[in-house]
């Protein structure tokens, strides 16, 4: 059973993660992300959960960092210059394997930029902006409905491979509301087990270690330095930490066609747009206003570990064709990973693509 | 139990330096939490970065070490998310008044209840002897190589001013006084501040004519002056000396205080 809402989008990516089982959030008012942190701060009183506003955001996800080790299912919510504070703790939950959900809705930037204004100008900081080499998952809904789905989501897959999962919205999906299908109940799958007894850092299943709670009596030591699988710090071993920041790494992107997230339309067109967040409304229009014409369409929700196997379902293109709200961050990306020409299409100040614009490109060399 | 028996046996030998005051003030920590009666799966140890902040690593329950200034924040979602645990945070004069001043002040105010102990040597002990905020003006570190022309934080008065339910300073010498304040500290519903003056004989101490490490010792022992002496002092109208270190019980009050099971929702 399912119940229809009409909701905006920051309100459902709040609403996912109480339906996820989201008990702790901290965070600092930024705009466009506020609305996340003030429905928290409504609802999660009422389900025995904790809203703490804290003073920056390097407090916020330190705070978040520090719950999930006592087990809560923990998230922050923000924005272009708060998540760029953020960025040295989220290095911290990397090394640390520590679960947290980390709501970015996009707006313009560098630096203060334009607040109320969509962008996708951090797509690359999400991926490398902590210091170091480590591997992240980072989803992008397009619809009010996919920042319910995804947020539900980013706690399911932050458990399972103990790291990081950013929602990386922007403003337009952010505040858009649209018509929403709530279900009953969403997936809830838990954080590795840990065995007592066993060095708490140790991969236990594949290349992760069981999660070792505390107040469990386990006497979990965790640091940001450089540590052996008993946890303890070992930072002047070349080995180790080489063993280490590659499993940080190989864990998540040896799973990348598991955790890969894509819809494919047209696989053997010619030219193909490939679209993640706002932008992929545009293509959508772009699709429907010619339901005469083959125009190919990889539409993208998990962008990290980027899906580069996709790019090969489309066995005849001659051209990608790359809409971002930046100035070309995953159009590169995807250069990395195919000899196809790739087109970028950049859009920079806050306004979409609009399909004339999206189609004409299409048309020049239809 | 003893206080050993909370240490980590297997991390030792631990990294301070011959003559740091540090294992003094983690003893007395470790006694007073040993005689709280606390189960050690109920008792977390939180830190940031420096000399200080390397004492969870050599405690034998579960412990935070985060980064540089943010050990009040991390601790304050550990306490938040569940508050059956006993929070105990170790910091220093950098990490705290300085990189981490803002959490400080923070914490204070919403007087969560955490203890914290901060290991104030003056100097940033573990990047070779920067001045740091609570360096006394005129001494030298490698940053300030002509003497130290900032003025010194008070870091207990600022606990004070921010909010705290406890504030105690003393000293390395102090010993049996630090462990039974740590003990109020522990006790007091709300934000504890426990500050205690420590040698750093590697980096402060050298560059400031104490050669030995009793040097340093015998004078921070020689230039506290107990609350209590102060206050008769100023009633007297004596004038306070302006290099004496005040110590002593400086707060114990009870204002309302964070980290407890949350009240009832009200409809």
């Amino acid at each position: 059973m399912t119940r229809t809402e009409f909701w905006q989008g920051n309100i459902a990516s709040a609403e996912g993660a109480l339906a996820a089982g989201c008990r702790f959030f901290g965070g600092y008012p930024i705009t466009p992300s506020t609305e996340i942190a003030e429905h928290m701060a409504v609802k999660l009183p009422k389900k025995g959960g904790v809203f703490i506003q804290m003073e920056d955001e390097l407090a916020s996800i330190a705070s978040v960092i520090g719950a999930s080790w006592t087990g809560a299912r923990a998230m922050t919510a923000t924005s272009g210059p708060g998540f760029s504070l953020m960025m040295e703790n989220i290095g911290y939950a990397a090394m640390t394997e520590t679960p947290c959900v980390i709501v970015n809705v996009q707006r313009g930037g560098p630096s203060t930029g334009q607040p109320t204004m969509a962008a996708q100008g951090d797509m690359m900081q999400c991926r490398f902006g902590s210091h170091g080499d480590y591997a992240i998952i980072a989803l992008c809904p397009a619809s009010v409905q996919e920042m319910y789905d995804l947020t539900a989501k980013a706690f399911n897959l932050s458990d399972r491979y103990r790291v990081p999962v950013f929602l990386m919205a922007d403003e337009v999906i952010g505040h858009m509301r649209e018509r929403i299908l709530v279900p009953d109940t969403v997936e809830h799958t838990g954080r590795p087990a840990f065995v007592p007894g066993t060095p708490p850092f140790k991969p236990t299943s594949g290349l992760i270690p069981g999660f070792p709670e505390f107040g469990k009596g386990y006497g979990t030591h965790v640091t940001g330095l450089t540590h052996d699988e008993r946890g303890y710090p070992c930072a002047t071993n070349p080995g180790l930490h080489a063993t280490l920041v590659k499993r940080l790494v190989d864990k998540i992107e040896s799973a990348t066609e598991e955790l890969s997230d894509f819809d494919v339309i047209n696989p053997d067109a010619e030219q193909v747009f490939i679209a993640y967040g706002a932008p992929v409304r545009t293509v959508q229009q772009v699709i429907a206003d010619h339901p005469d014409k083959k125009i190919g369409f990889l539409r993208i929700r998990t962008v990290w570990p980027f899906p580069s196997h996709a790019l090969a379902l489309f066995k005849k293109a001659r051209r990608f064709i790359i809409p971002e709200l930046n100035l070309g961050q995953i159009a590169r990306e995807i250069e990395r990973h195919t000899i196809v020409p790739v087109v970028s299409v950049p859009k920079l100040g806050g306004d979409l693509h609009t399909p004339a614009e999206l189609s004409g490109i299409w048309e020049a060399e239809a | 139990m003893s206080f050993e028996d909370w240490f980590r046996q297997d991390r030792l030998p631990h990294i301070y330096c011959a003559g740091c005051g540090n294992g003094t003030i983690i003893n007395c920590t470790l006694a007073a939490v040993d005689s709280m009666g606390w189960k050690k799966e109920d008792t977390v140890f939180v830190s940031g970065i420096g000399c200080s902040s390397r004492a969870p690593g050599y405690i034998v329950t579960d412990s935070l070490h985060t980064t540089h200034g943010r050990a009040l924040a991390f601790a304050t979602g550990v306490k938040m998310a569940n508050p059956k645990f006993h929070v105990i945070v170790f910091t220093g004069d950098g990490d705290l008044a300085a990189i981490g001043g803002n959490h400080f002040i923070h914490a204070c105010r919403r007087n969560i209840d955490l203890t914290v102990v901060c290991m104030n040597n003056q100097i940033y002990g573990m990047t070779g002897g920067q001045g740091s905020p609570t360096t006394p003006r005129g001494c030298l570190s490698t940053t300030t190589p002509y003497g130290c022309t900032e003025p010194a934080f008070d870091l207990s008065e600022l606990a004070i001013a921010a909010g705290a339910n406890y504030v105690a300073r003393w000293t390395s010498y102090h010993v049996k006084e630090l462990e039974r304040a740590v003990k109020a500290g522990l006790e007091t519903p709300g934000f504890s501040f426990i500050e205690a003056l420590v040698q750093c004989p590697t980096n402060f101490g050298r560059r400031n004519k104490f050669r030995q490490v009793a040097d340093q010792i015998e004078y921070l022992k020689t230039h506290s002056l107990l609350k209590a002496k102060r206050d008769r002092m100023l009633e007297l109208g004596e004038a306070i000396p302006d290099d004496m270190y005040i110590i002593g019980e400086l707060m114990r009050r009870n204002r309302p205080a964070m980290g407890f099971a949350p009240p009832e929702a009200k409809p």
